[in-house]
């Protein structure tokens, strides 16, 4: 399996990176996997809401000084 | 005898046929917790700005998001004043309003207009999407927008004077309690 594309949501404040990764996940094929990177401080919990509430897999989540990487997985069905 | 046994069955399945049939009743009239219903009664920047950010994140969240618009909120939706077919307040109202999403104050520190253009400076510095954006992020979402008919009425807004945006639907009360019913949760802004 290659790589998971990353999508970039740096810069992007509150509600758009969500938002913007919605897209990026409505274009995805069920139990694909995708990374996203953001900086906005609420994307970390955002994001963990965000799992929860549609059903998608939060794989893992890990941040060093500017950044939150995320690498999800479409949920399937 | 062998018919009173036959009987309880019988009664049993029809009782439970019941049930279910009220059960499925009630499931339909229970409120969908991916439903979320705003009021927006405000029209100052600071509470749309609020408002839209919410309904945009839960309706990238997979809820259903309705806007329920009202007084001062009702009338921030109108981008432009047209004059004619009014009476002399409705026209008073059309002017005295200050129309469209990019001329709103704030609710506090407005400081006549310098307020806000702080924070519209500082939005776009920081890569915050401003109201419009917001707007049209909220309509690509799917988020309904409805509007209060009354409030329209008494401030003399026309459809036609509304910023664009798809579908708005002119409601009244009942219309808004019961989006609201249908929903886990409502919000007044």
């Amino acid at each position: 399996m290659s790589e998971p594309h990353t999508v970039d949501l740096r810069g992007l404040k509150c509600p758009t990176p969500i938002v913007k990764l919605n897209e990026e996940f409505r274009a995805l094929d069920a139990g694909a996997e995708l990374i996203a990177v953001a900086s906005d401080r609420a994307f970390e919990l955002d994001v963990q809401a965000w799992c929860r509430r549609t059903g998608h897999e939060l794989l893992t989540l890990e941040h060093d000084e500017q950044t939150l990487t995320a690498r999800l997985r479409k949920r399937v069905g | 005898m062998h018919a009173a046994a036959h009987s309880v069955p019988a009664t049993e399945s029809t009782d439970l046929a019941a049930r279910v049939a009220q059960l499925e009743a009630r499931m339909a009239r229970a409120p969908d917790p991916d439903g979320m219903t705003l009021l927006v009664f405000s029209g100052e920047l600071d509470k749309l700005l609020a408002a839209f950010t919410i309904a945009n994140g839960a309706a990238a969240t997979g809820m259903s998001v309705r806007m329920f618009f009202t007084f001062w909120g009702a009338a921030a939706l109108k981008e432009r004043t047209l004059l004619g077919g009014k009476s002399l307040v409705e026209r008073a109202f059309g002017l005295m309003l200050p129309g469209g999403l990019k001329h709103r104050a704030l609710s506090r520190m407005d400081m006549l207009g310098v307020g806000r253009r702080l924070m519209a400076r500082e939005m776009r510095r920081k890569n915050v999407a401003l109201l419009p954006e917001l707007v049209a992020q909220a309509a690509s979402l799917g988020v309904e927008i409805y509007l209060c008919e009354m409030s329209m009425e008494i401030m003399g807004i026309a459809p036609q004077e509304l910023i664009d945006y798809p579908n708005i639907q002119y409601c009244g009360a009942v219309k808004f309690a019961d989006l609201a019913a249908s929903g886990n949760t409502s919000l007044f802004i």
